[in-house]
């Protein structure tokens, strides 16, 4: 019985940081909005850089969408432990009688909805931009945008902590994560793209795939190790 | 006792004889001819690598597991030579590329996943420069070393679908039987070669940091001179 109290207790943990972490992004919603901005202009750079080449912007509109969403998470991630370590609070967040699990988890999943929720805004824009179509359905399209956030928010997440208190942490989050989160990217733009201009071969449901091994993975062992960057 | 040093001569010499062995007396490839014989250099470093960064990687569980400095010291000692090895083989890929597929770089799985390695195993390094504090040192750079290690198979695997060309691995299997032992001479001298450079760095490593713990706090602020006062 008091295996499924303690789950249940952790679980109620985890909604409470989830909580507390969205509650504090909404009250300063112009830093989202801003975010959101600079996803935008990244779009936008991408056709200046490529030029107006309609059919190659078409083609390759899945990869600008995913590097657009991969450069605005570095500066979401590094957010979400800045707020503890600005005002301190990280002692308290460490020594709360909460489960260091629960501290992850609960972040995680913060930085995992709001950047979802950026790829579900970036995406219209996208169509926009790079005159994209949506051939496949839409549920493919979320379950990848879902698969792929979540994918970067669970190893970014713990960079973010380990990273957080140290003076070059704004270049050493990208240092450390990009290169951790190629098989990630590689897969969610996969998917993006098939879903968006067509799979003839029926190839999205294993970069799909790929993309689900890739989270369980990252999600369990970043969960395992959090304690310990936590407490150095 | 050093025993590195006995161990790095071994592997030279071991490396020498596969050398001379594969270049002058065993027959050349089949498909490509003479260009073939950098096998004897190519896929040690490979196999190298990986039993290096494989024992960074158990290195850095032991470190998390019982910080010690003598496991840390052992994760950023094998994490440098595996860099240098995997770099090298990156290296002598191209130069094998270029012959035969007739490029230097392709978007093969094994060539990808290699530079992807050396980037990723590059930022342990860097963030090891970086953290000064040796407690929080060992913490993260154990952690950030498990994180990339556990990333490789699925790197390769991606990369695999995503594209590939790589010619299967060679193996004993694979090889011609004339070729497998001078194959099998060097690929135990370079092993022996790696681990004696990854174990000579490691005592280093280790000395430093312990004079780094050892080293006296810093002393306050020094109290304000008194000049006697007017």
């Amino acid at each position: 019985m008091s295996v499924v109290a303690d789950f249940v207790s952790v679980l109620k943990q985890i909604v409470q940081v989830l909580r507390k972490d969205l509650l504090i992004e909404w009250r300063a919603r112009s830093r989202a909005f801003a975010l959101a901005c600079f996803a935008l202009t990244i779009l936008l750079l991408f056709s200046f850089a490529v030029g107006p080449d309609t059919a190659a912007l078409r083609q390759h509109a899945g990869a600008y969408l995913w590097l657009s969403l991969l450069l605005s998470s570095t500066l979401l991630l590094d957010r979400s432990f800045q707020i503890e370590v600005e005002s301190g609070a990280m002692e308290t967040l460490v020594l709360a009688p909460t489960n260091q699990a629960a501290v992850y988890y609960g972040k995680a999943l913060s930085n995992a909805l709001q950047l979802s929720l950026l790829a579900a805004l970036m995406f219209p824009a996208v169509l926009a931009l790079f005159d994209g179509r949506l051939d496949g359905s839409p549920l493919l399209l979320g379950v990848g945008l879902v698969l792929g956030c979540a994918g970067l928010s669970a190893p970014g997440t713990l960079y973010a902590a380990l990273t957080a208190r140290l003076n070059s942490r704004q270049l050493l989050l990208p240092l450390l994560l990009f290169p951790l989160i190629v098989p990630c990217l590689l897969a969610s733009v996969k998917a993006t793209t098939l879903v968006m201009t067509g799979d003839p071969m029926n190839q999205v449901d294993s970069w799909l795939k790929l993309l689900l091994a890739f989270d369980v993975v990252y999600w369990a062992v970043c969960g395992v190790l959090f304690g310990k960057v936590i407490d150095a | 006792m050093k025993w590195e040093l006995p161990l790095i001569g071994l592997g030279a010499i071991l490396l020498t004889i596969a050398h001379v062995w594969g270049l002058f007396i065993a027959p050349p490839e089949a498909m490509m001819g003479d260009v073939g014989r950098i096998l004897y250099i190519h896929v040690p470093t490979a196999w190298a690598a990986l039993v290096i960064l494989t024992v960074s990687f158990i290195a850095a569980i032991g470190a998390l597991w019982t910080s010690s400095y003598g496991w840390d010291a052992a994760v950023e000692a094998f994490a440098e030579v595996g860099v240098i090895l995997t770099a090298l083989l990156l290296f002598q890929g191209s130069m094998w590329a270029k012959p035969t597929w007739g490029v230097f770089w392709t978007w093969d799985p094994r060539l990808t996943t290699s530079a992807v390695l050396v980037v990723l195993f590059l930022g342990v390094l860097v963030l090891r420069r970086i953290v000064d504090n040796p407690e929080k040192r060992l913490t993260v750079s154990a952690v950030a070393t498990i994180i990339a290690y556990v990333d490789v198979p699925i790197v390769y695997f991606a990369i695999k679908w995503w594209r590939t060309l790589h010619q299967p691995f060679s193996s004993p299997d694979t090889v011609d039987s004339a070729m497998v032992s001078p194959l099998r001479v060097a690929a135990f001298g370079m092993l022996f070669l790696a681990i004696g450079i990854a174990m000579a760095r490691w005592r280093s490593i280790r000395a430093r940091l312990h004079t780094e713990a050892d080293a006296p706090e810093l002393p306050d602020l020094p109290a304000p001179l008194d000049l006697g006062g007017t």
